[in-house]
């Protein structure tokens, strides 16, 4: 991890609360998808922490949901402004480690930011893997045909059934009982719905916290697991099936 | 002045205690230093304050235990740490490997024994110089006394952490009081060698949409920029009320804040929430200090704390 100085160089807005962020800079901490940077805005004390979508030499996407004041404002930077970030933190996704036909991709809201970045790192593996993402409603959907392009299937839910499956995430998961390997990311009930599932076996979960630091100092983030208190920022945000404690 | 052309002694002292410089990274927002050794090599910092450690493993306060605030920020973590035996045991060895200087080990307590056998049991660690007390955390709820807002309860501590100890004693002392003058003089009158101050200001956060408080502990400590000013009108209080060495804490976040802490009355300054948002900050300043100090037209750094006092008094 370190500090580089990055330049915004695109906003582009993907539906009401939702904008893609390029940034050009020193991309060469990030290591694995499921990273994160956090991202110092003026008038604002506390960094955002922020999902790295993708990433390239050089060249850094972020997905955003615009959620208060201080995304609305950096959502609001014009493009040239240069962003003090701090890249590469967090442990990110790891391989799966069983058959690529067991593992599903699960993403809800702005959770789908990092699971696009693993898509990516699995299908240059040869990989092409299933996705599961999850909207409010039509309006809501975004990246899709990012996911088609690097994915074997592209699987929809929105609460409304205006796009895809009525319902939740969990009801495409439960779809597929075969794939027993999930990649989830979203808000925290949806973690907790898709690791009640019952014919999962194993997975990894990406957390979200109100963050102090985002680099392990300040024990702003903690949660329990397994063996004991960790921190999102340090020791996650991804986390195994087997760290979790969540009663089922 | 205007003739400075050797290079400024920044060196201070802390109650026989010598820091290369002022500068020291403080408790809670530093943990045991290990993360920001990954930033840059943590001996040139003047000595770091160690995470708040008290004698059992604390998980701390259910999250979120973070909240924004304007310049500045809310935290109610509730000393989350391994526990002294896990301390000395696990992170005094790790931290040898990164730093050579001089810690300052910020130690936590529920009863006056607590915080007398933990300093007990750090006086054969040769590398914490020096035992900062914390009767002033705000997000800990003994269920018992606020040793720091009771001056006979702050005395109890220090007389007790005294006894049983060789190492210069700090106590930490919060600003959560009518007068801190008061605590200051009980403290000095039970026997400290020095002083730290402030902890984090009271503070609470509701959100809008939830119409819950933000924080899951309701309250939290105010931290940055916002205190700075509270900080430094109590350093000067306390500066004027007891012949004890100050350490000066609370919104620090650049070099002439340093040297505004130390006119104010500090002998050494701790910066702390700043460094969560900018985790290369006490090395800036580190490195900001001789230019200051040249501007100041000071050769030793130490010749400006408590410097305002005097030119008052020569008005």
């Amino acid at each position: 991890m370190k500090a580089s100085a990055f330049t915004l160089q695109r906003v582009r807005h993907l539906n009401a609360d939702t904008v893609e962020l390029t940034l050009s800079g020193d991309t060469s901490d990030i290591r694995a998808p499921g990273q994160f940077v956090n991202i110092a805005l003026p008038g604002f004390f506390l960094r955002r922490p922020v999902s790295v979508c993708d990433w390239s030499d050089g060249t850094l996407t972020l997905l955003l949901r615009l959620a208060g004041a201080g995304t609305r404002q950096l959502a609001a930077t014009p493009p040239g402004t240069a962003l003090d970030v701090l890249s590469g933190l967090g442990n990110g996704f790891t391989p799966p480690g069983v058959p690529p036909e067991r593992v599903i991709l699960a993403g809800g809201g702005i959770g789908i930011a990092p699971l696009y970045g693993l898509a990516k790192a699995l299908s240059r593996q040869g990989i092409r893997p299933v996705a599961a993402l999850g909207f409010r409603d039509r309006a809501g959907l975004f990246y899709v045909d990012e996911f088609r392009a690097v994915c074997d299937t592209v699987l929809i839910a929105t609460q409304d059934g205006s796009s895809g499956v009525r319902g939740q995430i969990t009801d495409l998961l439960q779809q597929n009982v075969s794939r027993t390997y999930v990649y989830c990311c979203g808000p925290l009930p949806m973690l907790r719905a898709v690791y009640a599932l019952p014919h999962l076996r194993g997975g990894q979960y990406s957390f979200e916290a109100r963050m102090g630091c985002g680099f392990g100092a300040c024990m702003g983030c903690s949660m329990p697991f397994r063996d004991g208190w960790r921190r999102i920022c340090k020791d996650g945000p991804v986390f195994t099936r087997e760290e979790i404690i969540w009663e089922n | 002045m205007g003739e400075l052309n050797k290079t400024p002694d920044l060196s201070v002292t802390l109650a026989g205690v010598r820091l290369k410089n002022p500068v020291i990274p403080a408790s809670g927002t530093f943990g045991y230093g290990r993360e920001y050794a990954e930033f840059y090599d943590l001996n040139l910092l003047g000595a770091f304050a160690w995470k708040g450690t008290t004698a059992q493993p604390r998980d701390g306060n259910p999250p979120p235990r973070i909240a924004e605030a304007p310049a500045g920020m809310l935290n109610a973590i509730g000393l989350q740490n391994p526990g002294i035996d896990a301390v000395i045991r696990e992170e005094v060895p790790r931290i040898a490997r990164t730093f050579q200087g001089p810690v300052i080990a910020n130690v936590g307590g529920f009863t006056v024994e607590e915080y007398a056998e933990n300093c007990r049991k750090l006086e054969d660690v040769e590398q914490c110089a020096i035992l900062e007390i914390n009767i002033s955390c705000p997000n800990v709820h003994a269920g018992g006394r606020n040793f720091g807002t009771d001056p006979k309860a702050a005395a109890e501590v220090t007389a007790a952490v005294r006894r049983v100890t060789r190492k210069p004693v700090f106590m930490k002392l919060t600003p959560n009081v009518a007068d801190i003058t008061e605590i200051a003089r009980a403290c000095a009158d039970a026997g400290a060698d020095g002083l730290c101050l402030i902890n984090t200001l009271l503070g609470m956060r509701v959100d809008l949409n939830t119409r819950r408080p933000v924080l899951a502990n309701r309250t939290g400590g105010l931290s940055g920029p916002a205190v700075f000013p509270v900080a430094v009108r109590m350093v000067w209080d306390v500066y004027e009320a007891v012949r004890l060495p100050i350490i000066g804490c609370g919104g620090v976040s650049r070099a002439e804040d340093v040297a505004e802490m130390m006119l104010a009355g500090a002998s050494a300054v701790e910066i702390g929430a700043a460094n969560l948002r900018d985790p290369y900050l006490c090395k800036r300043i580190v490195e900001a200090l001789p230019d200051l100090c040249g501007r100041l037209g000071v050769e030793r750094i130490s010749d400006l704390t408590g410097a305002a006092h005097e030119q008052e008094a020569n008005i």
